[in-house]
C-alpha cells in the first residue's frame, strides 16, 4: 500500500512503523470482508460445488437456492414477519417514549428523581436476563384467558413481541431523548405558548420536528435492536409464524444435517443484504449517534 | 406512583433558570395558576403513565420475578411450586457444569475484553492519529459485523470453521498447513477460543468506532508540542491519549463486561449450543438449558440471580480499579 502520498511526511517518523500498521488495518478489512463476501458468492453455488476447495468460484449463477430459501425455507414468509414486528415496535416505543421524555425533560413533578432513577437502572437490565420470566407471565395469562382465547393470545403473537421490544428499550429511548430535549432552549415553546399553544401541540408541533435527529438515532439503534434479535423471538413466538432469524436458525440446523448449504447461504444472504444497505445509507449518523451517546448494552 | 398535585411553580423547564416555560403567559395568581397546575398535573401523568407501565410490566415485574423464582423449585407449567429458600443456590457449588459454564464466562470475559479493547485502541489511535489514506473506508468496513445479527455470524462463523468445508480449513489446506487444520468448533481446548475470536470479530469495530470519536476531541495542540519535544507516537499514545479518554474507558468497560456476557451467551446458543460437552457452555445459557429443556425454572433463576450479581459486582469491581483522578484538556 502507498503511504509516499500521506499529507504530511515527516523525516523523524519510521516509515516501517507506518507499513506496518497499515497492514494490519488491511489485514482486519479484509478479516471482515472476506467471509461475508464467500457467503454471497456461496450462495450462489450448485450442491455438489460446495465440496472441494472453498476457493473455488461458482460456475455460474444458481438463483434456484433463493427460490428454495424464499419459497420452500418460508424465508420469504418470515421477512414479513420481520418488518411488521419491527415496525410495529418502533411505532410503540416511540409512542409512548417521546411524551415520557419530554415531560421528563421539562415539567417538574413530584417523583420525577425516581422515574429516572428507575429508568437508568432499566438501562443495566438486559433482556437475556428476564426472557424467562416475560415467557412465563404471558403463558399465564393466556391460560387466564383461555375461556376467551382458546388458542392463546399472548403467546405467538406478533403484536405482542412488538411490544415487549418497546418495552425493553424504554429506558434507552428516554435516556436519549430526554437529554436531547434538555438541550432544546425552551424559547422556542415560550413563544408558542404565548400564542396560544396547548402543551399538547408544543410537544408535537414544535419540540417533535426539532427533536429530529435524536429521534432518528433511537429509530436506527431501536431498529437494528429490533430486527437482529433472536432470543426474545424464538422464546415468544414458537409456533410456526417466526422471524427471520429465527428462521435463518432453523434452516441453518436443517441444512447442515443435510449437508446442504445453498439454501443456508442465500437465507443468510436475505437476512445480511437489507441490513447491509441500510447502513450503507446512514452509516453517518449511527456513528455519530453512537457518538453522542447512544451506548447500547 | 408519580404526582397527584405537582408542587408550586409546575411547568419549569429543567434546563434553564427562566421559570415560565411551556404554559406560562397569563397571570401567575390564584384560581387560574392552580388550574393550569391541575392541567399541567394531568398533562403529565397522560404523558408518563404509557410508558411506566410497558416499563413495569414487562421489565421491574420480570426482573423482580428473576429474583423471586429463585426461591422456589417449579417446572413451569405444574401449579406445583415449592418454596426452598437458598437451596437452588446451594446446589449450584456442587454442580460441574454451572462451575464450568461460570469459568468459561470468566474466560471469554478476560479473554475478549483485553483482545477488544486493546485492538481497538491501538486502532483507533491510529486512524486518528496517523491519517491513513482511506480511513473511512476501514471505519465502514471494520464497523459492519456489529450491524449483523449474532444469527448471522454464528453461521457465518459455522461456514469459516466448517471442519470439510470451511474457509479456514480450506485455506490452510491451500497453504499446505495441513497440520494447523482443526475441528474448531468440535475440538473442547479449542472451541471456547473459537467463539472468543467470533466475539472480538463482531465487538472490535464498534469500540474502534467509539474511542475514535473520544481521540478526535483531544486538541491537536498538544500533540504538536510533545512532538516538539521529540515525543514518540507511541509515547504520545500512553502519555497523552490513553489518560485524556479514561474516563471513556472507564464507562465502555462497564458496558462491555454486560454485553460481552450476553453476546457469549447469544452466540454460544447458534454456534455451538454449549457442546461439546458442555466445553463451550456460558452463564446465560445454562440458564437457559435449565429453564426451558430441564424444566427447572426455579434453578435456572438462581442462575440468573448469579448472573446478575456477577457483572454488577464485575462492574463495580472494574470501576474502583480504574478510578483516576480526571484529566482535563
Amino acid at each position: 500500500m502507498t503511504t509516499i502520498n500521506s499529507p504530511r511526511p515527516r523525516a523523524d517518523r519510521p516509515r516501517t512503523g507506518r507499513v506496518l500498521t497499515h497492514v494490519l488495518v488491511v489485514a482486519l478489512a479484509l478479516a471482515i470482508t472476506v467471509p461475508v463476501a464467500w457467503v454471497l458468492l456461496a450462495s450462489l453455488k450448485r450442491k455438489s460445488e460446495f465440496f472441494g476447495s472453498p476457493w473455488t468460484l461458482p460456475k455460474g449463477p444458481h438463483f434456484q437456492n433463493y427460490v428454495d430459501a424464499f419459497v420452500t425455507a418460508h424465508m420469504g414468509q418470515y421477512f414479513l414477519t420481520s418488518v411488521f414486528v419491527t415496525a410495529l415496535g418502533l411505532v410503540f416505543v416511540l409512542a409512548v417514549s417521546v411524551p415520557a421524555a419530554y415531560v421528563i425533560a421539562r415539567y417538574e413533578f413530584r417523583g420525577r428523581r425516581l422515574v429516572e432513577l428507575a429508568l437508568m437502572a432499566g438501562l443495566f437490565v438486559n433482556v437475556n436476563y428476564i426472557v424467562v420470566p416475560i415467557f412465563l407471565m404471558l403463558v399465564d395469562w393466556d391460560r387466564s384467558l383461555i375461556d376467551v382465547f382458546p388458542g392463546g393470545f399472548f403467546i405467538d403473537n406478533p403484536a405482542v413481541l412488538s411490544l415487549v421490544y418497546a418495552a425493553t428499550s424504554i429506558p434507552f429511548t428516554i435516556y436519549l431523548l430526554t437529554a436531547y430535549f434538555r438541550s432544546i432552549p425552551v424559547e422556542y415553546e415560550e413563544a408558542a405558548a404565548l400564542d396560544g399553544a396547548s402543551r399538547f401541540r408544543i410537544m408535537t408541533t414544535v419540540m417533535l420536528p426539532m427533536a429530529r435527529p435524536a429521534v432518528t438515532t433511537v429509530i436506527l439503534f431501536n431498529f437494528l435492536a429490533y430486527w437482529n434479535d433472536f432470543i426474545i423471538a424464538l422464546t415468544l413466538l414458537p409456533g410456526e409464524g417466526k422471524t427471520l432469524q429465527v428462521g435463518l436458525l432453523n434452516l441453518f440446523t436443517a441444512q447442515k444435517a443435510a449437508a446442504d448449504y445453498g439454501r443456508l447461504y442465500a437465507g443468510m444472504v436475505i437476512v445480511i443484504v437489507p441490513v447491509l444497505l441500510l447502513y450503507a445509507v446512514i452509516q453517518r449518523r449511527l456513528i455519530e449517534g453512537m457518538a453522542s451517546g447512544g451506548v447500547k448494552g | 406512583m408519580t404526582t397527584s398535585a405537582a408542587p408550586p411553580p409546575s411547568p419549569t423547564n429543567g434546563a434553564s433558570k427562566s421559570d415560565a416555560a411551556p404554559s406560562a403567559g397569563s397571570s401567575r395568581r390564584g384560581a387560574p395558576a392552580r388550574a393550569r397546575r391541575r392541567a399541567d398535573t394531568r398533562f403529565v401523568l397522560v404523558c408518563l403513565l404509557p410508558a411506566l407501565a410497558l416499563f413495569a410490566v414487562f421489565m421491574i415485574v420480570p426482573t423482580m420475578n428473576v429474583f423471586r423464582m429463585s426461591l422456589y423449585t417449579w417446572s413451569g407449567f405444574s401449579p406445583d411450586m415449592r418454596f426452598v429458600g437458598l437451596d437452588n443456590f446451594r446446589h449450584l457449588l456442587d454442580d460441574k457444569q454451572f462451575v464450568r459454564a461460570f469459568q468459561n464466562t470468566v474466560a471469554l470475559l478476560v479473554v475478549v475484553t483485553v483482545v477488544t479493547m486493546g485492538m481497538g485502541l491501538f486502532l483507533a489511535a491510529i486512524m486518528t492519529r496517523q491519517r491513513l489514506r482511506g480511513r473511512n473506508l476501514y471505519r465502514f468496513v471494520l464497523y459492519i459485523p456489529n450491524v449483523l445479527s449474532v444469527v448471522v455470524i454464528a453461521a457465518i462463523f459455522s461456514a469459516v470453521y466448517d471442519q470439510e468445508n470451511g474457509l479456514l480449513n480450506g485455506t490452510l489446506r491451500l497453504l499446505s498447513l495441513d497440520g494447523l487444520q482443526q475441528v474448531w468448533l468440535g475440538n473442547q481446548k479449542v472451541v471456547l477460543y473459537s467463539v472468543a475470536i467470533a466475539m472480538v470479530w463482531q465487538s472490535l469495530g464498534y469500540y474502534m468506532v467509539l474511542y475514535m470519536s473520544s481521540m478526535a476531541s483531544i486538541p491537536e495542540e498538544l500533540y504538536e508540542a510533545s512532538a516538539l519535544d521529540g515525543a514518540s507516537p507511541a509515547r504520545q499514545f500512553f502519555a497523552l491519549t490513553l489518560p485524556l479518554i479514561w474516563e471513556n474507558l472507564r464507562t465502555t468497560l462497564t458496558f462491555f463486561i454486560m454485553s460481552a456476557v450476553n453476546l457469549s451467551f447469544v452466540l454460544v446458543r447458534a454456534m455451538t449450543g454449549g457442546g461439546p460437552d458442555g466445553s463451550s457452555e456460558v452463564l446465560l445459557s445454562y440458564m437457559y438449558k435449565q429453564a426451558y429443556t430441564n424444566s427447572s425454572y426455579g434453578y435456572g433463576m438462581a442462575i440468573g440471580v448469579v448472573i446478575f450479581a456477577f457483572s454488577f459486582l464485575v462492574s463495580l469491581l472494574v470501576s474502583r480499579a480504574t478510578r483516576r483522578e480526571p484529566l482535563q484538556f
